[in-house]
């Protein structure tokens, strides 16, 4: 089965949600839609599930139009955000609610249930309430209820985002070999970079109701099209430096006369934009070719085992991502140590003009 | 376990003493100080033991009055509850019409009791009423409708007048507990397939339960102690047909002052309220969590 959508666009009181989608899926793929906030993710997953309709343009399964077919004959299943399951039901019959509608014989009705009960750790649970459950077990019977009727969609909207954060990994692996074992088109939304790396498969960039990008995920992080894919496509959000090239000599900040020593990009001259994602900053040298660039710090977050020290270098906001736990005066001097052959370039338009090998 | 320093804390909670037993039980002792015994008058009391008790559980009037406030009470929550449910559902979920509809469902429960009897008085009355004039112009019953002259009329007036006053409180609290319900549940639903009653059944019934078990707490007790609505109508008549609980409690202690016999059926009606209260709490927590794989 393909998917496909045709210039669709959604309007919702005047308000644009969606702009000229076109996207065709695979059946067998794994899709992760990137976005921040309103990005139009849950939006458009929605227009995917026959939940709405779009303003305009077109849906189409194995080249059949479906825009206007209801749900229910969509073969659709979803995982949301918040934990959704029938709160009177048992797991057991939660899982089985799909199924009771397909006129299925109970036998196989029963089979199915278990097996995928089987499949996501939940065989000890059945005769429980979802009340009864943590919020792990809660989402692991929703996204059963999902996966019991071999749905050709298989829809999750930010299903890890409300679980902490050592469920999430777990579960996060899981799904991978869930993911990996079914023969359907799998839609799954994120706003963490991190998580859209693990899954792989391919990636749609959102932002604002457009796609950015779209691509193998690979692909797409190692080639980020725009500063604005870049930005989205890493946590933190990827760093860049002004500057400017005169004669295959690079001029890092606004007012250096001092070409950077020792690289050279073969680029017509004019102002650009140096971008660089933030565990490619260190606080030490690293090889012969790294630059040095001195910078004041601002602000130090530890995050786990992390600290992220934020820095301003020629009134540039700056993020260094460094192992390790570290204690830095605010407002004291630092130098800060790159390798520019990890340079993505940018033109004044924000469009990737040049991007590190590997 | 380690000893505290110093039992300070202690202060912190004598200001709730202080007020519970003011509001609770000072005045509760002195119930149960009349309940045993017979008071002649001021510095006149001899103590009885279990008197007064024994009297008031054997006293047929009581028996009768307890019936009818069962059937007076239950016919309440059969009705307000179901209706409040089904206004709930029907009212609006946004622009407009949702201000609307709370405003219009406020208004009966900011009217002073004794307002409300008398516009139901007036309502019903057979000789200006809109409904007594209205309905006795239909010439449908054998007598014609007058509050006062029949047990059916005056109960039906009393129904009107409570279910009236009373089912925008259940609607107010069934909306708010389906207002509560993410939208995700109901997109799920439909991608099940679900049919409205089945959303009704699995999702917005079971999400209900906590306001639900409110407004049948909040009915079941008020109407149980219900006493404003038939005083103002008949006072407790035709004959006894209305005479509630309240009402014979207020008659046996104001009317007759016998002090003692009241104060012991106060006792057995606070306990009556309590003892119903908790059965329905019980109830309704557990209710539909027996539900098990078939």
């Amino acid at each position: 089965m393909g998917l496909v959508l045709r210039n669709v666009d959604k309007v919702v009181d005047g308000e644009t949600h969606l702009k000229g989608i076109n996207l065709a899926f695979e059946t067998g793929s794994r899709n992760v839609f990137l976005g921040r906030t309103l990005a139009g993710k849950t939006s458009l997953l929605r227009i995917l599930a026959g939940l709405d309709r779009p303003t305009r343009g077109q849906i189409l399964v194995d080249d059949v139009d479906v825009t206007g077919v209801s749900v229910r004959k969509r073969g659709v299943a979803m995982v949301y955000q918040q934990f959704i399951n029938y709160p009177s039901l048992t797991v057991y019959k939660n899982i089985a609610s799909p199924l009771l509608r397909s006129g299925m014989k109970k036998a196989d009705i029963d089979r199915r249930v278990r097996e995928t009960a089987e499949i996501l750790h939940l065989e000890d649970l059945l005769e429980r309430l979802p009340a009864e459950l943590s919020g792990g077990q809660q989402q692991r019977t929703a996204i059963a209820r999902a996966l019991v009727k071999d749905a050709k969609l298989l829809l999750l909207d930010e299903p890890l985002v409300n679980l902490d954060y050592k469920l999430r990994e777990e579960l996060r692996e899981e799904l991978q070999d869930i993911f990996r074992q079914r023969e359907a088109i799998v839609v799954y939304t994120t706003t963490e970079p991190a998580e859209a790396l693990m899954l792989g498969g391919d990636i749609v960039v959102l932002d604002e109701g457009c796609v950015l990008q779209a691509g193998p995920t690979p692909e797409v992080y190692r080639h980020p099209a725009t500063l604005r894919v870049a930005e989205v496509f890493s946590d933190p959000p990827i760093n860049y430096l002004s500057g400017r090239i005169h004669d295959n000599a690079v001029y890092l900040g606004s007012g250096s006369d001092e070409p950077v020593q020792g690289i050279t990009r073969s680029l017509p001259d004019g102002p650009y934009r140096f971008g660089v994602r933030s565990h490619h900053l260190f606080l030490r040298p690293t090889g012969e070719r790294d630059i040095e660039i001195q910078a004041k710090v601002t602000l130090s977050e530890i995050n786990g085992s992390e600290t992220f020290l934020h820095v301003t270098y020629d009134d540039a906001p700056l993020v260094v991502q460094e192992n390790g736990v570290h204690k830095f005066k605010i407002g004291s001097a630092i130098k800060i140590y790159v390798n520019p052959d990890r340079f993505f370039v940018y033109d004044e338009a924000g469009m990737l003009v040049d991007s590190p090998d590997r | 376990m380690e000893k505290w320093a110093d039992n300070k804390a202690w202060f912190l909670v004598l200001p709730v003493f202080v007020v519970v037993a003011f509001s609770a039980i000072i005045p509760l002792m002195t119930v149960v100080n009349y309940s045993v015994q017979d008071i002649f008058g001021p510095g006149n009391a001899v103590f009885v033991g279990t008197e007064w008790f024994e009297q008031m559980l054997t006293d047929h009037r009581l028996h009768d009055a307890l019936w009818r406030q069962f059937l007076f009470s239950g016919l309440v929550l059969l009705i307000e509850i179901p209706l409040g449910i089904l206004i709930a559902l029907a009212m609006p979920k946004k622009g407009w019409g949702v201000s609307a509809s709370l405003v219009t469902l406020a208004i009966p429960l900011l009217i002073p009791w004794n307002v409300i009897g008398t516009i139901w008085i007036i309502f019903t009355r057979p000789d200006i009423g809109l409904f007594g004039v209205g309905i006795n112009s239909l010439d449908l019953l054998e007598v014609p409708f007058d509050h006062t002259a029949r047990p059916s009329y005056a109960w039906v007036t009393l129904m009107a007048m409570e279910v009236w006053h009373w089912t925008p409180l259940v609607a107010l609290l069934c909306y708010a507990g389906l207002r509560a319900i993410p939208e995700a549940y109901y997109q799920a639903a439909k991608i099940d397939g679900a049919s409205a009653w089945a959303v009704f059944r699995y999702i917005q019934l079971p999400k209900m339960r906590g306001v639900l078990t409110i407004a049948v707490l909040l009915r079941w007790m008020d109407s149980f102690l219900i006493y404003a609505e038939p005083f103002a109508l008949t006072g407790g008549g035709p004959g006894n047909s209305t005479t509630f609980l309240s009402i014979y409690l207020v008659k046996l202690a104001t009317g007759q002052f016998d002090l003692g016999p009241a104060a012991a059926f106060s006792l057995i009606y606070f306990l009556i309220v309590l003892l119903f209260s908790f059965i329905f709490y019980q109830a309704l927590l557990n209710v539909g969590k027996g539900e098990k794989a078939s």
